[in-house]
């Protein structure tokens, strides 16, 4: 149950893009077509689910205090936890470059479409961050680990699913010279943010039973509420993606 | 200005505003706008990142003869992350409430793509005097948007400045609470980063015809 439940909290509550403003690089530089949107969010999910149980077991094993302890009882006093930043920095990078070299033998046309972007997720906020928050956050198993990790890219891959879909409609509306580009899509993310807000509310609602009926309710006050806001132009279009997305998840 | 010269001053100032490393060559948004909140917040990860951007500029650019180019970034990563270890034991070790509000964005400093951007696009091909200008400027840059941000944030939120309470005090409704205003909480939320950032940019852009893109 903490398995599930762990999971839509770190896709809708805590999504990394909206929540918490990772990878917002890489999320405004990539986010102009639709495919490459979908190229990067799947590299995303995949390296996060790598690296963060892999990071647990570093955290777990060597850099928290009394970590090496298995070493024996004379190292018990030991802690390494300022090494944290080079040592997650250092698996991701490897990682990155495995995942590099696994991709380019095994589906060269991935490889052409993600080539340039593969490095890019060595520096990408929202892979240290995954790493950093299940480090701070004190994620007990590495089965809960593993579940963050992929609960995490998930939610990128939505957001920049949802936001390159609405800049594709927008290039052909008339949007304020000065707002162009960069301007409106800031403002829309933001927009899109108070939307995810609304799932706030979404597991502390309730018993078992009543769970999965809050959430479709809230997930149709996220609809009505982004209809508000956004123009009517983007209003079908997000619709699509979520419905989508919850079907991915059901 | 008779130690720099005019390309080096241009170097600092580009920038601040034309070349903003936040508005206009989209890097670093990621601390930029979960940490705004409150001012006292983003000055110091404004300095911060003057500290790892100044200091990692020269660095690299010193190295940058000797890098192999294939595992150029990893070396990168290794300065960085070296750099952002010192920042955050020293903000534990003088400021450590404070280092609890950064919490983990004192380390995605070292993902933060302006400081890879910098070494990329100015360090590996410039001398350390000039990478280190490119740095502060760079830094400063930052810095300024993420001050302006935090600025409005923290008034306009909670009233206050750096936790003085310029506004008057909301319970006992004095100063301009007297008159009926209120504190708006949504500043307060993450969204309003987002959207306080795409205002600047927007007036950023009206007075500068030239910045303006095409979809």
């Amino acid at each position: 149950m903490e398995h599930i439940e762990l999971f839509f909290k770190s896709i809708f509550i805590d999504n990394m893009v909206f929540a918490t403003f990772l990878g917002m690089c890489s999320y405004l530089a990539v986010s102009k077509k639709v495919s490459t949107a979908v190229g990067l969010g799947a590299a995303v999910i995949f390296v996060l689910a790598i690296t963060v149980p892999l990071n647990w077991l570093l955290d777990q094993y060597l850099l928290q205090p009394g970590a090496l302890v298995w070493l024996g009882e004379d190292y018990a006093s030991y802690d390494l936890s300022f090494l944290s930043f080079i040592m997650f920095i250092a698996t991701i990078a490897t990682m990155v470059q495995l995942v590099e070299i696994v991709v380019e033998k095994f589906s060269p046309s991935l490889y052409n479409s993600l080539g340039i972007f593969l490095p890019l997720i060595a520096v990408n906020c929202a892979i240290l961050g995954g790493s950093l928050f299940m480090q701070s956050r004190e994620i007990p198993t590495l089965g809960l680990a593993t579940v963050y990790g992929i609960g995490s890219g998930i939610g990128w891959f939505l957001a920049i699913l949802a936001i390159a879909a609405i800049r594709e409609k927008i290039r052909y509306s008339n949007v304020p010279p000065a707002l162009r580009g960069l301007g409106i899509t800031f403002i829309t993310t933001g927009l899109m943010a108070i939307g995810f807000m609304s799932f706030g509310g979404m597991l502390t609602g309730g018993d078992d039973a009543g769970k999965k009926e809050d959430k479709t309710v809230v997930v149709e006050e996220q609809k009505e509420e982004s209809v508000e806001v956004a123009s009517v132009t983007t209003k079908s279009e997000e619709e699509k993606e979520l419905s989508n997305t919850i079907k991915v998840n059901e | 200005m008779g130690l720099l010269s005019k390309k080096d001053t241009k170097l600092i100032l580009d920038p601040l505003a034309d070349n903003n490393p936040i508005t206009i060559q989209v890097l670093g948004i990621c601390s930029a706008l979960a940490i705004t909140a409150e001012l006292k917040a983003s000055i110091v990860m404004a300095i911060s990142v003057l500290f790892v951007l100044g200091v990692g500029n020269v660095v690299i650019s010193l190295m940058r003869n000797i890098i192999p180019s294939k595992i150029r970034i990893i070396v990168q990563l290794v300065v960085v992350a070296a750099l952002v270890i010192i920042v955050d034991q020293v903000l534990k070790a003088f400021a450590y409430e404070l280092s609890k509000t950064l919490s983990v964005f004192v380390g995605l400093i070292i993902t933060n793509c302006i400081i890879m951007g910098r070494f990329e696009a100015f360090a590996l091909g410039n001398g350390p005097w000039r990478s280190f200008l490119d740095g502060v400027g760079n830094a400063a840059g930052y810095g300024v948007i993420l001050i302006i941000v935090g600025f409005f944030r923290e008034l306009l939120g909670s009233g206050t400045l750096l936790g003085f309470k310029v506004l008057g005090d909301p319970i006992e409704k004095t100063g301009i609470y007297a008159i009926g205003y209120e504190n708006n909480g949504f500043m307060l939320l993450s969204p309003m980063a987002l959207i306080v950032v795409g205002i600047i940019i927007w007036v950023q852009r009206s007075k500068n015809k030239a910045l303006i893109e095409d979809h």
